[in-house]
């Protein structure tokens, strides 16, 4: 079996693109200029012992272990802190040298708790040090073993995933300068000097009670096992603790973090990072790392099961029973109805494979296009925002282009939650000096966080997004900020002379604004001008941006900030949305909307439909189809009644609860793809068991365009990847689909899709990814887009009035409540609830500032009523500043909180986009569970049993 | 292609679709007076399905009450494009 081996050079890669040439153990040898002697020698395959060095850090220099010779230079400098020069002679190899490294490894073994340097015991079988002293022909140990150690507070098991063991540490600094300079959580000191040196979580806390936020990169940076995962641990009882690896995805947030998946047999030893994987470069979060145990969890659905209403219980039954349940009932269906009374979502967690399969399921099989996707509910209004002015629907950057910016808006985003890795990139920029404005109700972690702080932070209102943008624009076009000569060159000239005119209007000044946002307009003005004159500017935006009624009105207002300032088509700046799951991106861009087909072309557009009734050999319908909230409406009409869901729970994650259940209930067939019985679930006639993301080859595409390969690991343990169950479906309902691998459906994404014109599951196994448009101008994928002109030609300016929504506050419900996450859970939580994240939240909590709370009664921790006028639920209270008086805030990771309930049907003007972002509601003291938690509770109940196969029945 | 001629009359659904119709009029009535209600129309036809379109138009028929002008001139303009 093969592995992915990695190559630690020691010292991270130079920038400089001035070479020098060295010689090193005679050989030849040319590197960038402040490469270090130790990297340039690895690249040239010397390998320099080391034990303080790594390539994910800087060098440190501390424990003298690759120490070299030069011609002519005294002593023996550390290859890792001496940089290459012209011209000179290194020796690695010569007795001396080996002679001094032999003596340092002897303090380290001696002070290491082994008890030789023997490999026979189990414990020292893998000791990662053995490795190191065998390769410096370390054979005895002088001082014997059991000299005085360093103080040892005992093995710290605290975290759920990983321990550290004092007695294994050489207090080299590794896990410290990975916690500061790849995480940037600052939560690792080491404390005591000398022979007493240690290191320690927090202020001498257990990890899990620390700063600590169990990213695991100290864990991958442990030369020792002094850190090491609990999953290792258990493998080392074994033989070996893998038997293979292979390069994959991760299936949580639309960063993309590639990783090595470390096997045996059909079991996960560890995932590590890889250090190749261009979104993350060799860093996770929590989940990628390790919250993969769901895969394995209990409650996994593993059989098909199909009932006849929705009060009875599920019976297990072959996958054929299944199929032909779906495909019987759908044509049942559509004869009874009409063809147009059924449709599908397809899923942001699937493949793009997957994806495009059920958009041709429901397009070419049912004859519909009623297809739609999760972003709808998230990302909709950058499509259409972008689509609008740029011409494309997609961010114009790659992640390493935070690496290039001076000033960052962020807008709506909390990616220290939501996008960890992208946050820890974001947060090393700003230690080396990059400004950050931050835009956001509430005061968000990168607002202040060790070594960073924000320049400006303004806390507006939620819902006055578009207020706040044009009055920055406001600033920009009446202080002669406009970079004239960019607008003028690259966008349409008297669009954008509407544009200023708009922006300059009174109205939209700051001063004006301060009122609807509740911003004082002296800092609108500071951050305006910052923006515009700070040098390289970017935007990044959230969920906190789109999901508003001006969602694609706000989408807008940040493309022409970027436009006006000349802010895009270079690294270093641009547009940057940050989507939410794995493969947000990738469901958008393969037609999952039941307007446009894949690549975002309108499927009235003849040319391009009959492009694909050629490939596919059926004629297709040229008007639009139903969008999710509006396929709920014509449910409750009586004129949609079935639908095949893959891996989505739209009655956790879509707003309005109540109704998205009576839309549901509406219909006589739903059937639900899955891991688990998650709630939509508790609504469907038919389940198929999906399969996850360890156990299916296909891409995902990232928030920067990147598609990335998915490979299997493992087989499905519920038998089938989920492109093969849709195929299944397709067949049993008499449109063919015949592939023996999503290469294939690659295949024809690509012979259809122009922006995939160059995509092929060859190029990628060859290259590791490529951005789209990837195609005969750019082969290897384009990582900046609008570089010297934009898609649709010229920059479109366009008028952003702010509306303001009509979910206003009033005497029955004076707050206004905003929704959120947080790290360690992910959405509607259907994986992380079924791993060890739950130590980190195990339950929602409505934020609450210490006034509204005091007014109201309420205490820290106590329950509270939250009600709107859609609905009520109940959950417990956090009392805290972090929230705007007037202002309350919640995640919705559990669905016993039922945060849906209380959100409303308001949604964006261009799309639908659901307003969870807004939502007038008041806040009381309660004591317990609302009647509709309770009754949804017993639905749940019934709508889980499972009467198993071949049971009487 | 047959289609099903089910039209809802709903008056939620209807509520809703007024609702939407007059929140796109907003946006490009904002963008240019002269414009805006055939480029509301247009991005009806371009996102509504034809039930939703129907609908609006029968609601319309109906009185169409609560339609905003703009709205209404773009709700009149789809009738051939049903
Ligand atoms: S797991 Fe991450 S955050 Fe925690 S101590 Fe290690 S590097 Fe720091
Ligand atoms: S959840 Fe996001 S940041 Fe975390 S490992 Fe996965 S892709 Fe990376
Ligand atoms: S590896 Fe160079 S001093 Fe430690």
């Amino acid at each position: 079996m093969s592995f992915v081996h990695e190559i630690d050079y020691g010292t991270p890669k130079s920038k400089s693109e001035k070479t020098v040439t060295l010689t090193v153990d005679g050989k030849q040898v040319t590197a960038p200029e402040g490469t270090s002697i130790m990297r340039a020698a690895m690249e040239a395959g010397i390998e320099i012992p080391k034990l303080c060095a790594t390539d994910m850090l800087e060098a440190f220099g501390s424990c003298r272990l690759c120490l070299v010779e030069i011609e002519g230079r005294n002593g023996t400098p550390a290859s890792c802190t001496t940089p290459v020069a012209p011209g000179i002679v290194v020796h690695t190899k010569t007795e001396r040298i080996e002679l001094i490294r032999k003596g340092v490894m002897e303090l380290y073994a001696s002070d290491y708790s082994l008890a030789s340097l023997d490999r026979s015991t189990k414990e020292s079988k893998y000791a990662a040090l053995l490795d190191i002293a065998e390769a410096v022909g370390l054979k005895e140990v002088r001082y014997g073993f059991d000299g005085a150690r360093h103080p040892n507070a005992g093995i710290d098991a605290s975290n759920p995933y990983f321990v550290y063991d004092p007695a294994k540490c050489i207090v080299c600094s590794r896990c410290v300068r990975a916690c500061e300079e790849v995480q940037g959580t600052f939560a690792l000191t080491i404390s005591g000097r000398g022979f007493d040196s240690i290191v320690s979580a927090g202020m001498n806390e257990p990890f899990l009670e620390s700063e600590c936020v169990s990213c695991g990169a100290c864990v991958q940076a442990c030369p020792t096992g002094s850190l090491i995962e609990k999953s290792v641990l258990a493998a080392q009882t074994t033989e070996k603790p893998a038997d293979r690896s292979l390069v994959t995805t991760c299936a949580y947030c639309g960063v993309g973090c590639s990783f090595k998946a470390e096997m045996r047999g059909d079991e996960v030893v560890r995932m590590v990072p890889y250090k190749d994987g261009k979104a993350n470069r060799g860093h996770s979060c929590v989940k990628g790392r390790f919250a993969w145990g769901y895969a394995n969890h209990k409650e996994r659905i593993l059989k098909p099961m199909v009932r006849e209403t929705i009060s009875e219980p599920w019976r297990e039954v072959s996958w054929e029973e299944a199929i032909t349940r779906v495909a019987s009932e759908f044509k049942r269906i559509q004869k009874t109805y009409g063809r147009e009374s059924i449709g599908g979502i397809t899923s942001s967690r699937c493949t793009d494979e997957e994806t495009f399969l059920v958009q041709k399921l429901v397009r070419a099989g049912f004859g519909v296009n009623n297809v739609d996707t999760c972003a709808r509910v998230c990302h909709s209004p950058t499509g259409y925002g972008l689509a609008n002015t740029f011409g494309t629907s997609a961010g114009t950057q790659d992640f390493d282009s935070v690496e290039h910016a001076d000033v960052v808006i962020l807008i709506g985003a909390n990616p220290t939650d939501a996008h960890p890795v992208f946050a820890s990139r974001l947060k090393r920029r700003l230690r080396q000096g990059a400004k950050l404005i931050v835009i956001d109700p509430r005061a968000i972690d990168l607002v202040r966080t060790p070594h960073v702080e924000a320049a400006y932070h303004l806390p507006l209102l939620p819902g006055t997004n578009v207020a706040m943008l044009t009055a920055l624009a406001h600033v920009i076009v009446t202080e002669g900020l406009v970079n004239e000569q960019f607008v003028r060159e690259r966008c349409e000239w008297d669009a954008f002379k509407h544009w200023a005119e708009f922006a300059a209007d009174r109205k939209n000044s700051p001063e004006a604004v301060a009122k609807i946002t509740g911003v004082p307009a002296e800092h609108i003005r500071q951050a305006a001008r910052l923006y515009a004159t700070g040098g390289n500017g970017a935007i990044y935006y959230g969920l906190g941006v789109t999901e508003h009624s001006q969602g694609s009105t706000a989408v807008i207002a940040i493309a022409n900030l970027a436009m006006a300032t000349g802010n895009i088509g270079r690294p270093g700046v641009g547009v940057n949305p940050l989507r939410g799951q794995n493969n947000v991106q990738g469901s958008c861009d393969m037609g999952s909307f039941p307007h446009e087909l894949s690549g975002y072309r309108h499927i009235s557009t003849d040319s391009v439909r009959h492009m694909f009734e050629i490939d596919w050999g059926v004629e297709l319908d040229k008007e639009p189809g139903l969008r999710i909230p509006n396929m709920l409406d014509a449910a409750v009409d009586g004129t949609f009644k079935g639908i095949y869901i893959q891996g989505e729970d739209i009655l956790q994650s879509d707003p309005d609860t109540k109704h998205v259940a009576a839309g549901l209930a509406a219909m006589e067939c739903v059937v639900v793809q899955d891991l688990f019985l998650n709630e939509t679930a508790n609504y469907a006639h038919v389940f198929l068991p999906g399969s996850t993301f360890l156990e299916k080859n296909g891409t995902f595409i990232n928030a920067e365009r990147r598609i990335q390969l998915v490979r299997k690991v493992m087989e499905p343990k519920n038998g089938y990847e989920d492109w093969q169950i849709t195929c299944m479906i397709s067949n049993a309902m008499g449109y063919p689909m015949h592939y023996s691998h999503p290469s294939e459906i690659m295949d024809e994404i690509a012979r259809l899709t122009p922006t995939f014109a160059g995509v092929s599951f060859k190029l990628l196994e060859e290259v590791g990814s490529v951005q789209w448009p990837c195609n005969e101008r750019a082969p290897l994928g384009t990582p900046v887009m609008h570089i010297g002109q934009f898609v649709r030609g010229k920059g479109r300016f366009l008028i952003t009035e702010y509306v303001a929504t009509d979910e206003r506050t009033g005497p029955r419900f004076p707050l206004l409540l905003t929704t959120g996450r947080i790290l360690s859970q992910y959405n509607v939580g259907a994986q992380t609830r079924r791993t060890q994240n739950t130590i980190w939240h195990e339950e929602d909590r409505l934020e609450i500032h210490p006034h509204d709370a005091e007014e109201r009664g309420v205490r820290d921790g106590d329950w509270v009523k939250l009600a709107s006028r859609s609905g009520e639920t109940t959950l417990r209270a956090r009392i805290t500043e972090r929230v705007a008086p007037g202002v309350v805030y919640t995640t919705f990771h559990h669905p016993n909180t039922q945060a849906n309930v209380v959100t409303t049907d308001f949604s964006d003007w261009a799309t639908n986009c659901p307003e969870y972002k807004v939502t007038a509601v008041q806040v009381s003291p309660s004591n317990g569970p609302s009647q509709w938690q309770e009754e949804y509770e017993s639905l749940t109940r019934r709508s889980r049993r499972i009467v198993p196969a071949g049971a009487a029945e | 292609m047959s289609s099903s001629n089910l039209i809802s009359h709903s008056t939620t659904t209807d509520n809703k679709l007024v609702y939407m119709a007059n929140q796109i009029g907003t946006f490009f009535k904002s963008q240019d007076m002269d414009t805006a209600s055939a480029r509301i129309a247009e991005h009806i036809v371009k996102f509504w399905d034809p039930r939703m379109r129907r609908a609006i138009v029968a609601y319309l028929d109906a009185g169409g009450a609560g339609l905003d002008p703009a709205a209404r001139q773009a709700v009149e303009s789809l009738r051939p494009r049903l």
